[in-house]
């Protein structure tokens, strides 16, 4: 059998086409037709600067300083956006291609407000980078020294700074390319061209989900989070203030990285000893509620199954995830209609406050008043999410404070501590009890994995029919996932289940799931249970994570999440102690009406103008 | 001695070339273009047949035929004039073309400003159809749409006025893949100027030697010259390729006192006196039409500014070199006159002017330092000494 596979393999190498010969530096290389000089380049280990380059967008060959002399050829041409010929001869360090490549970045730097020092992005831009490598000292062109164009503070999260803008449009292909928003584009020509909003309206006034992956895409300062790092120090310094931290599974995949960790090194431990060392009076996981938010998830979806399938109700299925909530913005303004199929839970982050500001605090017995309930989050859209009105118990914002997971790093910083030096801490109890299922929220598939897991044995009264509960199907980085569960030997509530294929479907990147949620508006898409991330790879890839951003990072940053639920003792939500007891002594059961009043929350369908 | 002649203004009988093209076939068609030499008026001189032969092999279902009628260059005006009275030859030139490329599709992208031609265009491709229906007894038939620019200059350059007409923003794209291989919507496209179109019918009617009768080896054919600025007899000349500056200037009664002639417009290459025996033709100093005679009384400063001027106004502002480079330069250009200047500017924008050509993404951006570097290398000491120039104060 693998001696087949192997002969097969021989054949389909034998139909491609004849790899493709050239010249770089003199050195000769093959590679397959197809390939650009720069991804030829970047597998043999040659370097050649790129700033308008990035592995998640489509090529635009803009920024030119990866020009390469190609012999024989009038002009330069851009690494990034010239697939190889046979016989090429590259040079990618000729005099020509050494100053042109100078000047473009003293161009760019030239009409750059440089206040690196205070600059949000200092010395995590790719430009100051370049300046450094180029070992510029002098800039012919500088004559702009101070701000020419206002910043637009309008979004709830993040802030424009189009002086420090270099017109690569990185951001407009990530809201366009991964998150199908199309919020910002280059507007008017010329000298004049900045990036903008439609009309040029400040991005309040336009269709924004506030997902930040234009934040994240950016290489310089030119767009860059609000920051909430001083609000939750002064919360820290207020003796008065009992202030609480959760932190989303997806920080400690990724925090790490700020220290100087390789990509998908999981920093639990040390993370919450930094947080304990700073003066946090509460260290909780924001896991404590995904736990949560499965058993209410897995429950509603049971019950629009059971009202669908037995009441004969329409409208209900296929019910859609609700904790990402950069896409729950995208629906509100694309696709209202679809609301309906929207699960009601709130996400994690918001369960949690709700539940710290409620049970926890009376349970402590201190006035929830005096609680600041701070989550540390991959994500800008949580920022956002915490600030809406509907997120609020007994007039008490759930959540009063976002950190991302960059603000977080400057704050460990700021406090002194280096994350490398620090022992491993535990959680605090109860709220920093969780699960392996609760683990993977920070991964693409992870809701639809940990809600299976539930699901499943509520109906059946057995464990998921996957090995080690690792339900393989739904993993994975592909853009749209399907996969099917069948139905067997269900327990008597759930009779009307057996034998059902159970659809799902997976998708993340919101440019994806508008395809996905196109096809279930035009009735040609077939699914029970849709699982919907807005950023790529799902929250380890979300706007708030350390930079740069890469493909590779989030598959190291996935495989961290689940070796930590595999390593984990409990894998199922469902055996969260903390979690039962909450039921037990609080809220009785899941969709229980206090559940309902805390956990549930509604949606506001938006326009798009 | 190059001749003054008249092939794009006159008449054929419409339909009578098409007749011809209907009965070589469109591989010949292709064959008969490439043997006559015909290479494109636009400014960049590409041969026609060979642009058509890779249109032609491309593989993709839908191929498209363009007609870039976006006159623009500074300057320039000679598409107007051949739309006004010859549009029917040039729409022939398409159907020819689109027949075959084998496209199914073709577009007018015609100048904003020449609207008021579009209700004759229209009358011109509905008489053509006509005349195409029964002289291929009702197989052949092209779909036409005019489609109008808005004024980008970029959208000129075939990749951009592509975009602009997928209803994007007019910017170059990557080359390659040539639109040729992946054009409109990805399909195989060929765009040709106005005044390659207008020629293709003779070519089909008279034989592919017959445009190699005219101009040099190199450059096969006529021309048309849009001629404006210090001459009595400002216009369109259409002549063999081949001839001086300096008969041109005779022809259109340009004084003694000529300083410079601009070549091709705000992109194209500054003539002094030393160049007026010069040939203009794709080997000697190429253009796409226009020829602006500058007299003694000029200011080349200010020519160069205005210039420079129109082009930080006009980079589709995409890549670094173009849209940075045209703004440093202005800047630079301005210190003169304000009495600032130096020749380290000029040096180091000269250097700019090197990596705005080698490096800049279109032909747009690789074009703009051209009159920079010449009226800077004929006429330094003019930008030298402008800010106390006699003109100011």
């Amino acid at each position: 059998m693998a001696e087949m596979s192997a002969n097969a393999n021989v054949q389909i190498d034998a139909s491609a086409p004849a790899p493709i010969h050239v010249r770089i530096n003199g050195v000769t290389y093959t590679a397959q037709e197809g390939t650009t000089i720069l991804e030829l380049c970047r597998r043999e280990g040659i370097h050649i600067p790129t700033l308008c380059n990035h592995p998640d967008l489509t090529t635009k060959g803009i920024c030119r300083i990866c020009v390469v002399e190609v012999v024989g050829s009038r002009t330069l041409q851009a690494a990034c956006a010239t697939p190889i010929s046979e016989g090429m001869e590259i040079l990618t360090t000729s005099e020509k291609v050494r100053k042109s490549r100078r000047t473009i970045l003293e161009l760019l730097l030239a009409n750059h407000y440089t206040d690196c020092t205070v600059c949000p992005k200092n010395l995590n831009c790719e430009l100051q980078d370049l300046a450094n490598e180029f070992g510029l000292t002098d800039l012919r062109w500088k004559e702009r020294r101070e701000r020419t164009v206002p910043q637009d503070f309008s979004s709830p999260v993040f802030v424009r700074d189009n002086n420090k803008c270099i017109l690569c449009q990185r951001c407009v292909r990530a809201c366009d390319d991964l998150q199908g928003v199309y919020a910002v584009a280059n507007l008017f020509k010329g000298d004049r061209t900045i990036v903008g909003s439609a009309f040029n309206r400040p991005i309040a006034d336009i269709v924004c989900i506030n997902c930040g992956q234009c934040v994240a895409h950016c290489p310089t300062g030119a767009l860059y989070e609000k920051r909430s790092v001083d609000d939750v120090w002064r919360a820290i310094d207020d003796p008065e203030r009992v202030v609480v931290i959760q932190t989303a599974p997806a920080i400690r995949a990724a925090l790490g990285e700020a220290f100087g960790y390789p990509p998908g090194t999981r920093v639990t431990g040390r993370m919450v000893a930094a947080l304990k060392a700073m003066g946090f009076d509460h260290v909780f996981d924001t896991q404590f509620a995904a736990d949560l938010t499965i058993l209410e998830e897995a429950h509603e979806l049971l019950d629009r199954l059971k009202r669908t399938l037995v009441g004969g109700e329409k409208g209900l299925l296929p019910m859609t995830t609700s904790c990402s909530p950069g896409w729950i913005k995208y629906q509100e303004h694309f696709f209202p209609e679809l609301l309906p199929n929207v699960s009601t839970c709130k996400s994690p982050q918001q369960m949690f406050g709700a539940v710290l500001k409620t049970h926890w605090a009376k349970s402590m017995g201190i006035s929830a008043q005096r609680v600041v309930s701070v989550s540390a989050m991959p994500c800008t859209a949580k920022k956002f999410e915490a600030m809406r009105p509907e997120m609020s118990s007994h007039g008490l914002a759930d959540v009063d404070h976002v950190l991302t997971t960059r603000e977080l790093a400057g704050m460990i910083k700021q406090a002194g501590i280096d994350l490398k030096e620090m022992p491993e801490a535990s959680f605090d109890d109860p709220l920093g009890r969780s699960t392996g299922a609760a683990t993977i929220f920070g991964v693409t598939g992870g809701v639809m994995e940990a809600a299976l897991r539930t699901a499943y044995e509520v109906i059946t009264g057995r464990e998921v029919p996957f090995e080690h509960l690792d339900i393989v199907p739904v993993r994975g980085m592909e853009g749209v996932r399907r996969a099917s569960v069948r139905i067997e030997q269900a327990r008597s509530p759930w009779a009307f289940l057996e034998g059902v294929e159970l659809k799902l479907l997976i998708t993340h990147g919101t440019a994806n799931a508008r395809q996905v949620m196109t096809s279930l508006r035009e009735g040609t898409l077939d699914a029970h249970f849709i699982e919907i991330m807005t950023c790529p790879g799902g929250c380890l890839g979300g706007g708030g994570q350390p930079l740069p951003v890469t493909p590779e990072k989030r598959i190291a940053r996935a495989a961290a999440l689940y070796a930590e639920d595999a390593a984990h003792a409990q894998r199922k939500s469902h055996d969260n102690p903390a979690a039962q007891a909450l039921y037990r002594d609080f809220l009785g059961e899941p969709n229980s009406h206090l559940a309902h009043e805390l956990l549930h929350t509604r949606y506001v369908a938006r326009g798009r103008y | 001695m190059a001749r003054k002649i008249d092939v794009i203004f006159s008449e054929i009988e419409p339909g009578s070339a098409l007749a011809v093209a209907l009965g070589l076939g469109p591989e010949a068609v292709v064959e008969r273009i490439k043997a006559s030499h015909l290479r494109g008026r636009g400014g960049a001189g590409f041969p026609t047949g060979l642009k058509w032969e890779a249109a032609r092999r491309a593989q993709g279902a839908e191929r498209c035929f363009i007609c870039n009628a976006d006159e623009g260059e500074p300057g320039t005006f000679k598409d107007k004039k051949i739309l006004e009275s010859q549009s029917i030859k040039v729409i022939e030139g398409m159907l020819i073309g689109a027949y075959a490329i084998g496209a199914s599709k073709g577009f007018i992208y015609l100048r904003g400003e020449y609207k008021y031609l579009v209700r004759s265009i229209q009358d011109r491709i509905a008489k053509l159809r006509d005349i195409a229906m029964a002289v291929s007894g009702r197989s052949y038939f092209l779909d036409i749409q005019i489609r109008l620019g808005s004024g980008a200059y970029v959208c000129g350059e075939e990749t951009a006025l592509i975009e602009s007409l997928e209803s994007r923003r007019g910017e170059p794209r990557n080359k390659p893949p040539f639109p040729t291989e992946c054009g409109f919507m990805g399909g195989p496209t060929v765009v040709n100027n106005v005044e390659t179109l207008s020629l293709v019918p003779h070519i089909l009617l008279n034989g592919p030697e017959w445009l190699q009768q005219l101009g040099t080896t190199a450059s096969a054919g006529s021309k048309l010259f849009s001629v404006s600025g210090d001459c009595r007899y400002p216009g369109i000349y259409e002549f063999e390729f081949g001839v001086t500056i300096r008969q041109l200037l005779e022809e259109v009664g340009a004084g003694t006192d000529t300083k410079a002639v601009q070549i091709g417009g705000a992109s194209g290459y500054c003539a002094s006196a030393d160049d007026f025996d010069k040939p203009l033709c794709f080997e000697g100093i190429p253009t796409g039409g226009s020829i602006i005679v500058f007299n003694a009384s000029r200011d080349m400063f200010r020519v160069l500014k205005n210039f420079v001027e129109f082009f930080q106004e006009e980079s589709c502002g995409q890549c670094v070199p173009c849209r940075e480079g045209c703004s440093r330069m202005l800047e630079g250009i301005q210190k003169f006159e304000e009495g600032r200047g130096s020749s380290r500017i000029i040096n180091d924008l000269l250097e700019l002017s090197e990596t705005m050509s080698l490096a800049s993404k279109c032909g747009f951006g690789q074009s703009v330092p051209n009159s920079f570097r010449t009226i800077v290398s004929k006429f330094r000491d003019e930008i030298l000494s402008a800010g106390g120039g006699p003109w100011q104060r």
